[in-house]
């Protein structure tokens, strides 16, 4: 029930920030769609740990900061790549064992890999990750990283 | 400035075409198409700025929804070779 | 301070420009469809993300902020999804990756 109102206020709150409209009747039919569109989800089993995990938003406040700057270390790196004559790329596959335990883990995982420039989840499965790197360095750098700890210690929050 | 950052983002815009004409395979092309989206993104919410206009940014919005959902219709065209029918999961 | 700002946001969307060409540069300098996929995230993460940045100091607190942060948020969160569904449906489709010297034995 928790979870099924702060939907409703996230909703409303979408709804305002998009219309920027504080007329009365906007603001009603804001209250009726997102009442109307949480009803929906709960009907289709959708609002639980897994479909809205709001469990986890502290987490995000110290995970987001690291990987954004991840984000720039990498793309810094895949620039200098691009951008030099030889073109010194080294493609390689890599399969390894994630350390999360929930879905919501895993994905988050396998996200911020693919989100990382230089390095694509291309296989997800609980028992297996098979990623694409650009060098050698970078996909061999994926298996048991930084990461996977700190999406392991992300995750064991919730 | 916002000038520059449109001018810059057209050239690289003109760069993704050229891959999109040449190919060779049907997935360079979805890609091609996938990342002109992330950049026609950029250039609508440059130019809301340009102009003075911030409406362009509803229009940002909903080209940003509109690629992805375009992107995994291709794609998954391509690995089923239909849409999926009503009531079948589409998923293994 | 102002100056600053200003200064911090056109340095933010100049760079973001350049981070975009780079990655379609690379789009097309790159051998193999898998490599190019590398190449494109450059665009869509610093890229796209610095020039979002550079709006936002220009935008100041205001609604206008409010929505480049949701624009920033969509391509977040979509970008990795599409370019996983790319990469697994290519490889279905039996495109084989380009892999360097000595490294098709290291697939364990």
């Amino acid at each position: 029930m928790i979870r099924f109102a702060s939907l409703f206020i996230v909703l409303f709150l979408f709804w305002v920030v998009l219309s920027g409209f504080f007329t009365a009747f906007l603001l009603g039919a804001g209250v009726l769609s997102a009442l109307a569109v949480a009803y929906f989800a709960a009907r289709m089993q959708f609002v639980d740990h897994e479909g809205y995990p709001v469990q986890l938003s502290p987490g995000l406040l110290v995970y987001w900061p690291w990987l954004f700057l991840e984000i720039m270390k990498s793309a810094w790196a895949v620039s200098k790549i691009i951008l030099s004559p030889a073109l010194p790329v080294s493609p390689t596959m890599v399969k390894f064992i994630p350390g999360q335990r929930s879905v919501v883990g895993l994905v988050t995982h396998a996200n911020s890999i693919t989100l990382t420039p230089g390095t694509i989840a291309i296989e997800v499965q609980h028992d297996e990750f098979v990623v694409h790197g650009l060098t050698r360095e970078s996909a061999h750098g994926c298996v048991d990283s930084e990461m996977n700890r700190r999406v392991r210690r992300f995750e064991g929050q919730a | 400035m916002f000038t520059a950052a449109a001018a810059g983002l057209l050239v690289a815009l003109a760069l993704v075409l050229v891959r999109a004409v040449r190919g060779p395979s049907v997935f360079d092309r979805v890609l091609a198409a996938n990342t002109t989206g992330t950049l026609s993104v950029m250039l609508l919410s440059v130019i809301g700025f340009l102009t003075g206009r911030p409406e362009f940014l509803d229009l940002a919005i909903i080209y940003g929804l509109l690629n992805v959902v375009g992107t995994i219709a291709v794609l998954k065209f391509f690995r089923y070779g239909n849409l999926g029918e009503p009531g079948k999961g589409g998923a293994e | 301070m102002s100056a600053l700002v200003d200064a911090l946001s056109w340095a933010c969307l100049v760079a973001g420009a350049v981070f975009c060409i780079i990655g379609s540069v690379g789009l097309i300098r790159m051998p193999d469809f898998y490599t190019r996929v590398h190449a494109a995230s450059v665009t869509d993460t610093a890229g796209a993300g610095l020039l979002l940045l550079g709006m936002m100091l220009q935008a100041g607190f205001t609604l206008v902020t409010v929505k480049l942060i949701i624009i920033g948020l969509l391509i977040l969160f979509t970008s990795p999804t599409a370019t996983h569904a790319l990469c697994k449906a290519a490889l279905m489709r039996d495109l084989k990756p380009l892999l360097a010297e000595g490294e098709a034995t290291s697939k364990r």
